[in-house]
């Protein structure tokens, strides 16, 4: 076995171990952290599937609200479990970046155009979600209706941490497997030579709107999950966290510092904007109210301006330069 | 092979082409003439599938070929090496030459056509890793070519492939073509640079202002006429 298998081995049973190692009185807040980076990291990877092609969204936000108040709203008012409306949740996702992509694809918005087209959209459904409060709580959400005694695997509620640790876990390697899975394939190289040169890439004979469409959709299917993920967990939803710019462009910054073109960048990055800004909230507490989000956000700023690769594919590339000229003959 | 049959095409409210018609039989060479704004792109614009006529049909090997998208005229064999040659300048030569063989059936047949492009342009070969954008204007020439090549066409259109050269690289360009012409392919070929292309054609058509003013043999249409037509207007 390779050096790098053996590592990924290592860390996956290390996590598979974590939730029963003791830790005092830190396990659940340790697991509602780690929880969160699975989730978080699974939304950065589905958007860096765009991302790292040149469709950068703003509005991924729009995603992840459709999907988690899809199920949300489906299990309220109908009781119909999470686990078949996720399917609505990712099928509706679609649709919409459907509708949205399309036009793009087909009048040329690319580039800066696209992004504020999808800017606009993320905000429009956070709207929608405040506007339709009879339905979804206006902004100030909805709560997960509890189950029955024991029909928490039909509603997917636990209050239990481990289990939505183990599913996060699961979560978490699924987007990993998807991302890869893109990286190697044909739609990778397609859409690398779409994002140089459309025009180029049509007259080699790559279909531009499928691709650009296929790529888009896949990307909201998978935010969407991320949203129905989050909203099983925390048991609430609410326009601000799961709509909107604000966490729309938390998505962007964690996969822009991590690095989106690695496969684990989106995962570092998300960890590390996580552990800052608890870290900071910790730290800070209620003293200089805003002071946390200050050092956040200027701290994102020098990393994006010089790492522009992202922490960790800028670490990968400095490893991978290293490794070149000890691999060869002296 | 490839008929267009009083194709008119534009953009928006203006008309770039006016009931053109031409032909081009398989194995031949054909040459589009004309000043700047003549129509020339245009016309090879409508072929290649980028915008769709207004009026007027398309046949390539006597199935219509009228308003189909670009990657569906690829895969029925034509293939268009692009004014200002739009390649991938950050991916390598390899890699440009591996998107001209992108669609399934170019792919089967990758390793064998990549050999036949090295072996008409070894300086590809010798180039594998660097990046196109790096390449020489020349060289950056014989790389649109080449990844045209990749998706094994049975026609290709040239659009302005002299344009940005050094004289001594067009007429090496044009050599070029020959070559590939000897290879059986069937070229139309769109030119501002009348005095060589007429060399290299069997037949040609002078357009102008969006119509076909002349047409015949190469040999029998005069360098002078096409010229005067073309530039001076007499």
């Amino acid at each position: 076995m390779s050096p790098g298998r053996l590592l990924a081995l290592a860390v996956l049973v290390a996590l598979a171990a974590a939730p029963f190692v003791p830790m005092g009185g830190m396990r659940q807040y340790v697991l509602h952290v780690v929880i969160q980076i699975f989730i978080w990291s699974f939304i950065g990877q589905a958007w860096s599937l765009m991302g790292r092609f040149g469709l950068v969204s703003l509005g991924h936000g729009a995603f992840l609200g459709v999907g988690a108040y899809t199920t949300t709203l489906l299990w309220n008012f109908y009781g119909l479990t999470p686990w078949l409306g996720v399917v609505a949740a990712v099928l509706l996702a679609m649709l919409l970046a459907f509708v949205v992509a399309y036009p793009c694809s087909r009048f040329g918005i690319t580039g800066h155009y696209f992004a504020l087209v999808t800017l606009a959209v993320g905000e429009v459904i956070r709207l929608l979600l405040i506007a339709e409060r009879d339905w979804t709580g206006g902004s100030l959400g909805v709560t997960l209706r509890a189950p029955g005694s024991d029909a928490s695997l039909l509603a997917i509620q636990y209050a239990d941490k481990r289990v939505f640790y183990y599913g996060g876990l699961a979560l978490w390697l699924a987007g990993l497997w998807v991302w890869a899975r893109v990286d190697r394939s044909m739609a990778r190289s397609a859409m690398e030579a779409i994002g140089e040169d459309e025009t180029a890439a049509a007259s080699v004979g790559i279909h531009v709107t499928r691709f650009k469409l296929g790529i888009t959709m896949l990307s909201a299917g998978l935010t969407a999950i991320g949203g129905v993920a989050y909203a099983q967990y925390i048991a609430y939803v609410n326009p601000e966290t799961l709509a909107g710019i604000g966490v729309s462009l938390r998505i962007v910054f964690a996969v822009v510092l991590g690095g989106m073109y690695v496969l684990l960048g989106p995962t570092v990055g998300t960890a590390l904007t996580i552990a800052l800004s608890e870290y900071l909230r910790v730290v800070f507490g209620v003293k200089f109210i805003g002071m946390a989000e200050t050092i956040y956000g200027l701290l994102l700023v020098i990393f994006i301006i010089f790492l522009p690769a992202g922490i960790y594919g800028s670490v990968a590339a400095l490893l991978r330069r290293r490794r070149v000229p000890a691999a060869a003959p002296a | 092979m490839l008929a267009l049959h009083e194709v008119t095409a534009g953009y928006g409210h203006f008309t770039a082409l006016w009931a053109v018609s031409l032909r081009v039989e398989r194995g031949e060479a054909v040459a589009v003439v004309g000043p700047n704004g003549a129509g020339k792109t245009t016309l090879l614009r409508v072929i290649s599938g980028v915008i769709a006529p207004r009026t007027g049909t398309l046949a390539f090997e006597s199935t219509p070929l009228t308003g189909r998208p670009p990657h569906e005229v690829v895969a029925r064999g034509i293939a268009h090496v692009p004014e200002g040659r739009r390649l991938f300048p950050a991916l390598t030569v390899a890699e440009n030459l591996r998107m001209g063989a992108f669609l399934p059936a170019a792919r089967r047949t990758f390793a064998e056509t990549l050999e036949r492009v090295h072996a008409l342009f070894p300086v590809l070969a010798e180039r594998r890793q660097q990046r196109a954008g790096s390449l020489s204007g020349g060289e950056q020439q014989m790389l649109a070519i080449g990844r045209a090549l990749m998706s094994r066409p049975k026609l290709i259109l040239f659009d302005e492939p002299s344009m940005g050269l050094a004289p001594v690289m067009v007429l090496r360009l044009f050599d070029l073509i020959r070559k590939i012409r000897e290879e059986g392919y069937t070229i139309l070929i769109v030119e501002q640079n009348v005095r060589q292309v007429l060399k290299l054609v069997d037949r040609a058509y002078l357009l102008e202002v969006g119509r076909i003013r002349m047409e015949g043999r190469a040999d029998e249409l005069s360098e002078q006429d096409f010229v005067r037509k073309a530039y001076v207007g007499l």
